[in-house]
């Protein structure tokens, strides 16, 4: 029950920011809905660490531990999301009459993400996945600029090309599982009960097509192009979106796939993932060093975070899974809290260039103090949550024998982590540019900040343990040995 | 006569899965925005009659309403959008610049309809279904050649339509793979292939109000500057 209310709560208030009369309140809406979506996300969570598993449409609508983690994620990045786009837009948009329409474009793509993760069919998977891309593609070229709508094409053609390689190999699956003797619905549960007895030729074949096809809307390497351009066009609040959850449902989609391809007799592919991942971190780790676009440092972080998480599921193991999916919470909290502060620095400054901002602790304490924390926690400093999730896949990697990637990988991170201390360090110290009083920052952002901080706060010194058993359900999910 | 039917049948399949590809080379042998345009409609009625022959032949209503959609979707709703959407002048008669030659290009397509029967070859090898046999190869070769297309053009509605025809040919695979889909999830797939095409033209028509092309090589103000050292 909850479930359902979950999900369907944001396409409700997307009906009701449509209603003419009622557009005038359209903030209120998104965020009124969107709490209580979240608050019912919770309760699914609750109940899924009961049962094993919370059903709404048997068939179609079902949850287990992985994707009540990323439903939370999801609901959770939306609704702060919600209420910092409540000022932002205000002040930082120049559409202001049109506002009505984002946030009912908002609202369909919050309901996009939290779907994705609730179908229990792979197919409705793929439609879902691509409704995300539709709705986001619209909100990338919101604003109507020139630079805005070239960004918003350029994701427009790159991920959806991945759209028609994806269908063929969600059908080459439905196939598979068809062909040896999977009866009823096909389902991700389903899929994994026969993940040995289906042909490992077409599985690996539909695996292939669909990890090319969601990996341009992950943004791996090489196909991530397009994702700096987007993270850092869009208004603030979708980039938050689009950065912390966006890139994280189609990686959801991809990890349920290999999980089923490791379980069977094809367990290779796992040293494939931990290339691809590597390159991934590598390139963004390098672009990282040169970037001059605060919104663009904090999207190659995102290439960096998708390319660790594959790393770690590539390692096959129940400890690297755990690790996986920690880090897949930990990046979702910390990089929309990034995203907040990059747009408050936005707002209080107006330039997006990082040589133009010196002196920020001074000249605004309190966003000032929001960059530093939230760059010491999205680059892997103690004592934030992202420094233990990846200090345990390097574990995880050692121990299961995989010495060089893990080599490699702490090299890399160490480099992304220089890169990005390098970049902030000069936008908040220094002598400020000008003496002229800034732009004060809106109520509603500051207390997004302050709602997104603190659990990215609590996670990094103590995790409760509610949140340890469902990471530990979602990690069985991811399978290994 | 059943078999003489099947028979019959499976080869007008064969010809349709001829008529896909040689509208696929048509696609990159045209200049013309319209000319794009009508190939792609012509070869989602010969997707349409594939599904109504095979429906029609194992009796499977799912194939059959699959060939509805797809002309509800490709023939009728997709052109109709896109001329409600963009302004007329986007199509009238205008060539479009690409990257590589045509000769050039039809020999690439050529190549890649022979690697996509490479690739497939060993899934084929799981099944003896003829149609899968015909099938799978020319709608891998249909997604290909349409990658091709849009990569190697830079204007914004050949890019669509060779996302569009992608889109094709993995239906085309799919009648013979997954022929009895839940109704539920293609229609969910067809309507959101009508989405791709409206968000598209939207897309289109904001950049051309604001910049007065729809050249994609004309954008390219984002990118990555020189690193500071070189």
């Amino acid at each position: 029950m909850a479930l359902i209310v979950a999900v369907s709560l944001p396409l409700l208030a997307a009906l009701l920011c449509w209603v003419k009369p009622l557009r005038s309140i359209a903030w209120g809406i998104t965020v009124f809905c969107l709490s209580i979506s979240f608050a019912t996300s919770i309760m699914t969570a609750g109940q899924v660490l009961r049962d094993g598993r919370a059903v709404a449409i048997p068939g179609w609508i079902e949850v287990d531990g992985l994707s009540a983690l990323v439903v939370l994620l999801v609901s959770f990045v939306c609704t702060l999301a919600a209420i910092f786009a409540g000022g932002y837009m205000r002040h930082g948009s120049q559409q202001t009459e049109r506002l009505w329409r984002f946030y009912c474009n908002y609202n369909l793509l919050a309901f996009a993400l939290i779907v994705v993760p609730a179908f229990a069919s792979p197919n409705m998977v793929w439609v879902g996945v691509e409704l995300i891309t539709l709705f986001a593609i619209l909100l990338v070229g919101f604003e109507g600029t020139p630079s805005a709508l070239e960004a918003a094409w350029k994701y427009a053609i790159l991920t959806l090309m991945g759209a028609p390689i994806s269908l063929l190999g969600f059908l080459v699956l439905y196939w598979a599982y068809h062909s040896s003797g999977g009866g009823t619905a096909e389902t991700w549960q389903g899929l994994s009960a026969m993940s040995s007895t289906m042909p490992p030729n077409l599985l690996k074949f539909a695996f292939l097509l669909v990890f090319v096809g969601f990996g341009t809307k992950v943004g791996l390497a090489p196909m991530h192009t397009w994702l700096p351009d987007a993270h850092s066009q869009a208004p603030t609040p979708i980039c938050a979106v689009l950065s912390g959850i966006k890139t994280t449902v189609p990686l959801y989609a991809i990890l349920r796939l290999l999980a089923i391809i490791l379980a069977s007799p094809e367990a290779r592919i796992g040293n494939w993932m931990v290339v691809i991942g590597l390159f991934s971190v590598g390139i963004a780790a390098f672009l990282l060093l040169q970037v001059r676009d605060y919104k663009r440092m904090f999207a190659f972080s995102t290439v960096e975070h998708m390319g660790i998480i594959l790393v770690a599921a590539g390692f096959a193991t129940h400890e690297a899974a755990y690790g996986a999916v920690a880090q897949m919470l930990n990046h979702s909290i910390t990089k929309s809290l990034c995203f907040y502060t990059a747009g408050m620095v936005l707002l209080t400054l107006g330039t997006r260039q990082i040589s133009e901002v010196r002196g920020l602790i001074r000249t605004s304490p309190f966003v000032g103090g929001a960059l530093l924390l939230c760059s010491l926690a999205i680059a892997g400093a103690p004592p934030f949550p992202i420094f233990l999730s990846e200090f345990s896949i390097l574990a995880a990697g050692l121990r299961s024998g995989h010495n060089v990637a893990v080599a490699i990988l702490a090299t890399l991170i160490v480099v992304a982590f220089v890169a990005i201390m390098r970049q902030v360090n000069g936008m908040l110290f220094g002598k400020p540019e000008s003496t002229a009083p800034v732009e004060r920052v809106p109520l509603s952002c500051r207390t997004a900040v302050v709602l997104a901080a603190i659990p990215v706060f609590i996670l990094g010194v103590y995790i409760p343990g509610p949140v340890h058993s469902l990471l530990t359900l979602a990690a069985q999910q991811l399978g290994g040995h | 006569m059943a078999g003489a039917q099947t028979q019959l049948i499976e080869g007008l399949n064969a010809l349709s899965a001829g008529l896909i590809l040689l509208t696929a080379f048509g696609m990159v042998a045209t200049r013309q925005v319209q000319g794009v345009m009508r190939f792609f409609v012509v070869q989602s009625a010969f997707l349409a009659a594939s599904a109504f022959l095979i429906g029609f032949d194992r009796g499977s209503i799912h194939l059959l309403a699959l060939g509805v959609i797809t002309i509800a979707a490709k023939v009728i709703a997709i052109p109709w959008v896109l001329k409600r959407t963009l302004p007329g002048d986007l199509y009238e008669r205008r060539e479009i610049n690409q990257v590589i030659n045509i000769p050039s290009s039809l020999l690439l397509a050529l190549l890649l309809a022979i690697a996509a029967e490479f690739l497939v070859s060993p899934l084929l090898a799981t099944t003896p279904d003829p149609v899968i046999h015909v099938n799978l190869p020319i709608g891998l070769a249909g997604i290909l050649i349409g990658a091709y297309s849009l990569i190697a053009r830079r204007e914004a509605i050949p890019q669509l339509i060779g996302i569009l025809a992608m889109e094709n040919g993995a239906f085309f695979a799919g009648i013979a793979i997954a022929p009895d889909l839940p109704l539920i999830a293609e229609l969910a797939i067809a309507i959101d292939v009508v989405l791709i095409a409206v968000v598209i033209g939207v897309l289109t028509r904001n950049i051309t109000q604001t910049m007065g092309t729809t050249e994609a090589a004309a954008m390219s103000e984002l990118r990555e500057e020189p690193p500071p050292w070189r």
